[in-house]
């Protein structure tokens, strides 16, 4: 994969480079220069003012509660990207497509729908509100309602990295563990996972980096109630209302930094795969 | 350990797979499925490997019923097609893997799989490979990998389903010699399938040559050769000349000389379409000789048979493989005549006339 049999970007003349020239531009506009925007903001008032945001205990409940969403979305997402991704890869079976095409949904589902969903179930007024309200159970405008808004809107990041790896891998090495003596459990653990470990991996990656940073669905489950069901980007929004642009812009900050982590991670996963995983 | 398959039927869609199948396969012996694609020898491994279950029909091994067990626990090893060698693990850890996930009670220790890891690499003759990933190695080293890695487990069948069909040819007759030592070294009866006439008549004790989910015929590769059963197993086992002729009691004769049928079940006497093989193609050139005329219109190959192409009277061309130093005395545009020394006739549009194993049971309707 790595030496292309692209030819030589001088190949073309000029046309190449100034499609390239295009591009670079085009991304220190919108990316760019954005960032190095908030980054200028938070740092605005000197290093000291940036670090006491973060001693507020608001920030730190926000920062608190959005690795609290990602601790319990992620791994849910991962059992069950796995679960469908091996379905669909591996088995024929009635409803296939459906579930294809139900996985891929919040990706086109604009965020706002899947925290509103949740609002006409669990709401006070939704379906099952009122029987909730009677256990005592808060699930709207509480912790349990975020992390659902959370988990509809990256339900598909895991499954989406499965499933094309799995389907090209087939079920042939499956077959040869069975005819070798393992049990279902045993191929799964031995054969199955090993296989797709990386694209699994890569999975969590995105589908953290999106519940940490997810903003749309759980601003209409949050309630925005300070120091209680807001996470860091309800905070950073709280903040900006509140014309604090520093801490807006240094909480931001954090936020950005974890896209930028992301990406490392990413890359140097991609590095390190091994040749005979790829 | 004698396997017994007796009336296996398998339908897919409206298309049945496997049409009655029944074939005894001997102790230690090494059985070829032959056959074009879409004969059922790929059915009938997968059935046998159990990862198929037959519409009806049954399958003993020891008078145990094969089918009530699971893929998993027949303990069989399985050679597939592209060898589904496991990616993530070295050449070693594959073959240790049948032994690894037995129960903890039935689990030799480690220093036992090791031993008999190695062992295995060098029946396989891939010493010092056993660190590689399947990536990091040839074809025709995962090909052994694949095979070692099917009788780390002792099987009590070894199934091949096309195991040379994605090396190159200098690979697969190496490593045809080398399945067949392995077969002998181990003793393991083995069932490969494979659409190679060339293979299964050069690797195999017996051959089971199939068409349209059916057996047309089980013999010795000599026997095949000496008596087919059916036109079909003529044409499938070599390269055929065609010629018209007139039969008479076992004869057929031809303008100028005859030739005796050697099909057991022939058309009744009259014209008929003869089938032969070059090598039993003669072409004498002497001024007196006997035979059909014809004229030399190509002379090709090399090594120790020479491909002569002749041109008859009506303008078909028929194929020769003369010797050598034979063929020095032809040359092209050179007026020969033409005998054959054993035919066999065609069936014709009736397709399967002169079939001698008439399609094994017929199909039951129930199970």
């Amino acid at each position: 994969m790595s030496a292309s049999n692209l030819p030589d970007r001088r190949v073309g003349g000029l046309v190449p480079a100034l499609l390239l020239v295009l591009a670079l531009g085009w991304l220190a506009l919108v990316i760019g220069a954005p960032l190095a925007t908030v980054l200028a903001e938070a740092f605005s008032k000197g290093m000291g003012t940036f670090l006491a945001t973060f001693h507020e205990p608001d920030a730190l409940a926000a920062i608190r509660l959005t690795l609290l969403v990602a601790a319990v979305a992620v791994p849910l997402n991962a059992a069950f990207g796995l679960a469908a991704a091996w379905s669909i890869a591996k088995f024929e079976f009635r409803g296939r497509s459906l579930l294809l095409t139900l996985i891929d949904l919040p990706l086109s589902l604009s965020p706002v729908v899947s925290g509103l969903v949740w609002v006409l179930l669990f709401g006070a007024r939704g379906w099952f509100g009122p029987w909730l309200e009677g256990a005592g159970i808060r699930v709207i405008f509480a912790v349990p309602g975020i992390v659902l808004g959370t988990i509809l809107v990256t339900v598909p990041l895991i499954a989406r990295e499965l499933i094309p790896l799995m389907a090209e891998q087939g079920t042939d090495e499956e077959l040869a563990a069975t005819t070798l003596g393992a049990g279902g459990w045993t191929v799964f653990r031995r054969v199955t996972l090993p296989n797709v470990r990386w694209a699994l991996l890569h999975g969590v990656l995105l589908c953290n980096a999106r519940a940490m940073g997810e903003f749309g669905a759980v601003s209409v489950v949050s309630g925005h109630i300070r120091g209680l069901t807001d996470t860091l980007p309800l905070h950073v929004e709280a903040l900006y209302n509140d014309y604090d642009f520093v801490g807006a812009f240094a909480a931001a900050t954090l936020l950005a930094g974890l896209a930028v982590v992301t990406l490392v991670a990413k890359t140097v996963l991609e590095r390190a795969m091994p040749m005979a995983i790829r | 350990m004698t396997l017994t398959i007796d009336g296996v039927y398998k339908q897919f869609g409206r298309f049945p797979a496997l049409a009655g199948v029944t074939l005894e396969v001997r102790d230690g012996e090494f059985l070829a499925l032959l056959g074009p694609s879409g004969s059922g020898k790929t059915t009938l491994l997968r059935v046998l490997a159990g990862l198929d279950k037959p519409d009806h029909g049954c399958v003993w091994l020891d008078g145990v019923d094969f089918l009530a067990l699971s893929a998993r626990e027949r303990r069989i090893g399985l050679v597939f097609q592209h060898y589904a060698l496991f990616r993530h693990m070295t050449a070693a850890r594959n073959i240790a893997f049948g032994l690894e996930v037995r129960p903890r009670a039935l689990r030799p220790s480690r220093a036992q799989i090791a031993a008999r890891v190695e062992e295995l690499l060098s029946l396989a003759q891939i010493e010092g490979l056993g660190g590689r990933y399947p990536a990091q190695l040839s074809g025709g080293q995962r090909q052994r990998v694949a095979v070692a890695r099917a009788l780390a487990v002792e099987p009590r069948l070894l199934l091949l389903d096309e195991p040379f069909g994605a090396l190159d040819s200098k690979v697969r007759k190496e490593l045809r010699g080398e399945l067949r030592r392995i077969h002998d070294a181990t003793g393991v009866t083995t069932i490969l399938v494979t659409h190679d006439q060339e293979e299964a008549m050069a690797l195999a004790d017996r051959v089971v040559l199939m068409n349209h989910g059916r057996i047309e015929q089980i013999g010795a590769p000599a026997e095949l050769d000496a008596a087919p059963a059916s036109p079909f197993v003529f044409t499938f086992l070599g390269e055929t000349n065609r010629l018209a002729c007139e039969v008479a009691a076992g004869v057929a004769r031809f303008e100028g000389f005859a030739a005796p049928v050697i099909c057991p079940v022939q058309p009744a006497d009259g014209p008929a379409v003869a089938l032969f093989r070059p090598e039993d193609t003669r072409l004498d050139a002497g001024p007196r000789a006997e035979g059909l005329p014809a004229r030399v219109a190509d002379i090709r190959g090399r090594g120790p048979v020479r491909s002569i192409t002749c041109q008859v009277l009506s303008g078909q061309r028929l194929v020769a493989e003369i010797a050598e130093a034979a063929a020095e005395r032809f040359e092209i545009g050179q007026r020969v005549h033409v005998t054959v020394r054993r035919v066999v006739l065609d069936a014709g549009e009736s397709g399967r006339r002169g079939a001698l194993v008439e399609p094994a049971s017929p199909v039951r309707l129930t199970a």
